[in-house]
């Protein structure tokens, strides 16, 4: 794999993450439980796609076959996409998305801020202003975390049962693979035992304000990177795709 | 399930270094830095401002409509309170 496919590969799935976490954010829409919660969430929603389509048209520029952001979000199978599976997981009850967002966002802001200071100019200054949204949404759902942890015995127990089903979900974000090393070595990009390490003691002490034990799972899933995805994720693509699928080209 | 209702909060925002806070509007919230987070969502999603602050409503202490006639009306008829008997010297643009 040559340094100019490993750029291309990992600013796509840095962009299949925005995305799909944003679609997952968007079917949220209209089902916010408070009218402030519902702005909140929109805003993080678009966030999300927004920095997907940064990532997008920057992966277009880089591979160089004329696709655009759109080709990338809407003309691709479901096996294509490279994103987490923890991104993926289906939005449940409000403490789900507590958590899920919590596991990653705390993740993701680490990984941003390792890579405002890569090689790579672009990457560089995407990440500056992805970094500062990102850094406010954690502090949003961290917030969320303590008070529903640390507020009545059923949101307690809620959330708990949350976190337990989706940490096995967490490990995916610290197993590197070729992509990793390149970026790493190439375009010093992010270290992920530095990260996993930052990224431990970070979620550690969410949920010690929480008052959430650190589940006992060892088991971890992986394969969102290599395309294997969980059931749910056809789902999605085949919703957020529906109308470039039916009506090819189709435009505001 | 426990279903108590949010408090109401009044939103202020600065909308430039130099500018007061000005009243926006209110919000619901279950606590202090919940209603920051919803004032910043709802109210400067489009650059509004610079800096915020929320206050719960109930710690306002508001005039009465009822009284208004005691409270602002002597004020109408006092205009000599307003500085428009000056004589501006020639060539003083400001005052």
């Amino acid at each position: 794999m040559t340094k100019d496919e490993a750029l291309l590969a990992y600013t796509l799935r840095l962009g299949d993450n925005a995305l799909i976490l944003g679609q997952r954010l968007i079917e949220l829409v209209a089902a916010g439980p408070e009218l402030e919660e519902e702005l909140a969430n929109a805003n993080f929603a678009l966030d999300f796609i927004g920095q997907a389509r940064m990532f997008y048209s920057y992966a277009g520029e880089i591979e160089g076959k004329g696709r655009c952001e759109d080709d990338f979000a809407f003309l691709r199978d479901d096996r294509e996409f490279a994103n987490f599976l923890l991104v993926e997981q289906p939005n449940g009850h409000f403490g789900d998305v507590i958590v899920r967002q919590v596991l990653f966002d705390s993740f993701y802001g680490l990984q941003l801020e390792a890579l405002t200071k890569c090689k790579d100019k672009r990457l560089a200054e995407i990440a500056v202003r992805a970094g500062k949204e990102i850094c406010y949404h954690l502090r949003h759902t961290s917030q969320w975390l303590v008070r529903l942890g640390d507020g009545t015995a059923e949101s307690h127990a809620r959330a708990t049962e949350a976190l337990g089903r989706l940490w096995r979900y967490a490990g995916e974000m610290f197993a590197g693979d070729e992509v990793d090393i390149i970026l790493q070595s190439a375009f010093d990009g992010p270290d992920l035992e530095t990260i996993e390490a930052q990224w431990s003691l970070k979620v550690a002490a969410i949920l010690d304000d929480a008052t959430l034990a650190i589940p006992d799972e060892k088991w971890i899933i992986g394969g969102g990177r290599q395309g294997h995805h969980s059931e749910s994720m056809g789902f999605l693509v085949a919703e957020m795709q529906f109308l470039q699928r039916a009506y090819a080209g189709a435009t505001w | 399930m426990q279903n108590k209702e949010w408090a109401l909060y009044e939103v202020f925002i600065r909308t430039r270094a130099g500018l007061s806070h000005r009243h926006a509007g209110s919000l619901h919230a279950a606590d202090d830095q919940m209603a920051l987070d919803y004032a910043r969502d709802t109210y400067t999603r489009r650059s509004e401002g610079v800096s915020l602050w929320v206050v719960r409503s109930d710690q306002i202490v508001a005039s009465d409509p009822a009284e208004s006639a005691a409270f602002f009306e002597p004020a109408e008829d006092k205009i000599y309170r307003h500085p428009t008997f000056y004589e501006i010297p020639d060539g003083v643009e400001n005052l």
